[in-house]
């Protein structure tokens, strides 16, 4: 009887058992805002090998805490160090919030779907991003990056409640820095003092330059900002089938057995969390589902 | 007492009295025997250890939301059909700690902590129970990833069916093409026969486990007209079945219905108790509770089931996604009947009718996918009428 | 004087418009600057232009006592800024301010509102590009409204 699957190697960092989590010690930890932090993580006990794809999640275990999935939202492929942003919102993220330089989480992962970096090729990279949604989109933009002579044009579009919930801000300016990319953000709302955009994510879209009809859009946020930014970004030329969104549902084991991440057919653990806008778009339009 | 050569695919029979050197067989091999026993004024299933364990001369009368038990003036051991306990209760445990932490040098270390599980032999599954196990195999065995603690347990299962001679009010196996007759997935299978004042078992042997097992029990060949009276003992049971489903292009019906007014209908009786998904044989969804100690020492993590009616079950940061009753129930319906084909490629109900006799509400899928199909066949004659 | 037909052409509001009602409402424009700082209308102001930013970017904002100025949105390149023009009783309901040097092409509200008296195809033309920017903005509200990104529980 087979294990794992042949492609994708063992189910995470555990082996055998995909339940069971891996011990991570973080390795530097960076307040991003007054709500979200950055953890880097290490196998416990020397190199485990981690790699992932832009997109894939984790779940990680606060001890007696309990366990969330977050997405990676460091450079994709082979690394040392595992990358979480994570925003604490409830209880567990607010345990992992608390952890210092030193101490151990577990870890499972990676799982799930991929930005379809590779199909991208040849084509405009459309990034847009709303709130917590530009950490899982940044492993995306890392790898085009890294690859630029693959693509057409970069562009990042991003959300941000207020100013002072705008991630990764340092890094958001030198990607605005490169001739090479193209970025923007803009705020919902803004005190006195802010000389930037304000507005939805969705305003930007047009004022973006690339080509729509040789463009691929990745988009990540809440999921009625999604719905929006598709709708933005179709009536802008770019067809649903060429346009990426990932999905969030309440998850437990991220493997497929638990039930929870359904959304009509699907296991968002499983086929998700990335999917292909017109593939889903008729199940996110019913109510409850 | 003449024996017969005992190999796949072959038919012997077993007098009443050598249910317990059956049962001793199995015990001889490492087996633990649950089979069906009287408790709670139901036909459960738990540890057996002798044929007297078992529930002779009841019989149980099953209707939605009712399961009376009967006592009956016949002998038979196997008179009743499914209860309220289904056998995903020793392959998927309802409760199981999936592990234990213990903090160390700065670090924990993630230990088993369950004892590895009994081999396990049951007794008396059903038709529709062996499907329902099948079902749970292609969830937590067919997919990319294994579930370790069911795969432990499901190795090695040792099948006795038992051919049902009857079938209850809210059985519709028939139906979902699953029963009356077990075909295949048992290593032995019983047909209880009490005829012309003789009471004894056909057995057919399915596996070469079963035969080996069966080789150490005494056995003897059928006799001419045997055969012919096991047959008569399971005749006319689908006719018998009180429920059926019409199940082309339901898929697809299901699919297109996610609006239809009667999840509206349904949801004011429903009270999302959740029964419904606790006595099905194929609902595998689970939660984890993670709790540590005072200390903060030890830490451990408890796999429980889970029911698609609760309002917790689905909820992410902000809340419920589905806080209707309507959408819970249209979760649950359309994931046994439809999506459960895109997921694994059949069907996530059995006919095995436990739902519609233990909801309190008496609630009937049967009667439900018949009313969503009423109202299509209503549009498909308007259609036809234009 | 250099027309700015072929400019205006340019401009995503005007894209597609027939000829003659460019040099209608080329007829109607000229250039216009403002300094980082410099409001270019006021709350309760009579409203008779409006403006598409060339370069720059300009801020609505509302003042609240004790909160300050709150920006709404804002206006950026090949953007519309200002309809209160178009519609009685023609006054500004916010205050626009430029947050950096910006050029923009003025239209004159009273101007246009003339032509459109004698014809009402271009008065027709130019309304439904202007309901159908008013829609945009007007759901961009609504999503901020949402708070999307805010905590719902």
């Amino acid at each position: 009887m087979a294990t794992t699957t042949e492609d994708a190697g063992p189910p995470g960092p555990a082996g055998g058992d995909p339940m069971r989590p891996a011990p991570f010690r973080v390795a530097r930890r960076v307040v991003e805002t007054h709500d979200v932090f950055t953890l880097w993580l290490e196998p416990v006990g020397g190199p485990g090998g981690f790699s992932s794809q832009p997109g894939q999640f984790d779940m990680l275990y606060a001890f007696g805490a309990g366990e969330v999935p977050v997405s990676l939202s460091g450079p994709p492929g082979p690394v040392k160090q595992v990358v979480h942003t994570i925003r604490a919102v409830g209880p567990v993220t607010q345990s992992l919030q608390r952890l210092k330089r030193g101490d151990v989480v577990g870890l499972r992962g990676p799982f799930g779907s991929a930005w379809p970096v590779s199909l991208a090729e040849g084509s405009d990279v459309v990034l847009v991003a709303g709130g917590i949604g530009l950490a899982p989109l940044r492993p995306a933009l890392y790898h085009v990056l890294s690859q630029r002579e693959r693509y057409g044009r970069i562009v990042l579009l991003y959300g941000a409640r207020t100013p002072r919930d705008i991630l990764f801000a340092r890094e958001i300016e030198t990607w605005r820095g490169r001739f090479d990319a193209d970025v923007e953000v803009v705020v919902d709302r803004a005190a006195p003092g802010w000389h930037g955009l304000v507005g939805v994510v969705t305003t930007l879209v047009p004022r973006a330059h690339f080509d729509p009809h040789n463009a691929v859009a990745f988009v990540c946020g809440p999921e009625l900002m999604m719905t929006f930014t598709v709708r933005a970004l179709a009536h802008h030329g770019v067809v649903p089938a060429r346009t990426w969104v990932s999905l969030e549902r309440n998850m437990k084991c991220a493997v497929g057995f638990c039930g929870h991440c359904q959304l009509g057919p699907t296991f968002i653990c499983r086929d998700g969390p990335v999917y292909r806008w017109d593939r889903v778009a008729p199940l996110l339009g019913v109510r409850e589902l | 007492m003449p024996e017969t050569a005992v190999e796949t695919g072959v038919e012997c029979a077993i007098e009443v009295a050598d249910l317990d050197p059956l049962l001793g067989a199995l015990r001889e091999r490492g087996f633990t025997v649950m089979g069906p026993l009287l408790r709670d004024g139901a036909v459960i299933y738990d540890e057996v250890r002798s044929s007297a364990d078992l529930p002779a001369g009841w019989t149980d009368r099953q209707e939605p939301g009712s399961y009376r038990l009967q006592r009956s003036d016949s002998p038979r051991l196997f008179d009743f059909t499914v209860g309220p306990s289904s056998w995903k209760r020793f392959l998927h445990p309802p409760a199981l700690r999936l592990w234990q932490a213990h903090r160390e040098d700065g670090g924990f270390q993630v230990v088993d902590v369950e004892p590895p599980p009994p081999r396990l032999a049951f007794l008396a599954v059903r038709a529709c129970e062996i499907h329902a196990i099948a079902v749970q195999d292609r969830v937590l065995l067919g997919g990319p990833h294994v579930d370790p603690a069911y795969r432990a347990r499901r190795a090695g299962l040792f099948v006795v069916a038992v051919q049902c001679t009857r079938a209850g009010a809210t059985c519709f196996c028939a139906s979902m093409k699953t029963g009356p007759r077990a075909g295949a997935g048992y290593d032995l299978a019983l047909t209880e026969v009490l005829e012309a004042g003789r009471h004894w078992f056909r057995v057919e042997v399915g596996s070469e486990r079963g035969a080996e097992v069966l080789a150490a029990v005494p056995h003897r060949a059928v006799r001419p007209g045997e055969s012919a009276a096991a047959e008569r003992a399971l005749a006319g049971v689908a006719e018998q079945m009180g429920r059926t489903m019409e199940t082309a292009g339901l898929p697809a019906l299901l699919r297109r219905s996610p609006e239809h007014p009667r999840w509206s209908e349904v949801a004011n009786r429903c009270l999302a108790c959740g029964n419904c998904t606790m006595v099905c044989p194929t609902c595998f969804c689970t939660t984890v509770e993670d709790t540590g100690d005072l200390a903060g020492r030890t830490a451990e993590r408890v796999r429980r089931w889970d029911s698609c009616f609760s309002a917790e079950f689905s909820y992410i940061h902000g809340g419920s996604v589905r806080p209707s009753i309507r959408a819970r129930y249209r979760q649950w319906l359309t994931h046994k009947l439809s999506t459960w084909h895109d997921q694994f490629g059949e069907s996530g109900c059995v006919g095995c009718g436990r739902c519609i006799t233990w909801c309190p509400a008496g609630i009937d899928l049967t009667e439900e996918v018949r009313a969503l199909q009423a109202s299509k066949r209503r549009k498909e004659d308007r259609r036809a009428d234009a | 004087m250099q027309t700015l037909e072929p400019i205006l052409a340019q401009i995503p509001l005007f894209q597609g418009m027939r000829p003659e009602h460019l040099k209608l409402i080329a007829g109607c424009a000229s250039n216009a600057r403002f300094d980082a700082g410099q409001f270019i209308g006021r709350q309760g102001e009579p409203a008779d232009k409006f403006w598409i930013v060339r370069q720059g970017r300009v801020a609505l904002e509302i003042h609240a006592p004790g909160r300050g100025a709150l920006t709404i949105m804002t206006v950026a390149e090949n953007e519309v800024l200002g309809w209160s023009w178009l519609l009685a009783p023609h006054q500004w309901h916010f205050d626009a301010y430029a947050l950096t040097a910006t050029r923009a092409i003025a239209l004159d509200g009273k101007c246009l509102r003339g032509k459109f008296a004698s014809d009402h195809e271009l008065g027709y033309e130019l309304m439904s590009r202007f309901s159908q920017l008013i829609v945009q903005r007007l759901e961009a509200t609504n999503l901020q409204l949402l708070d999307l990104y805010g905590d719902h529980d």
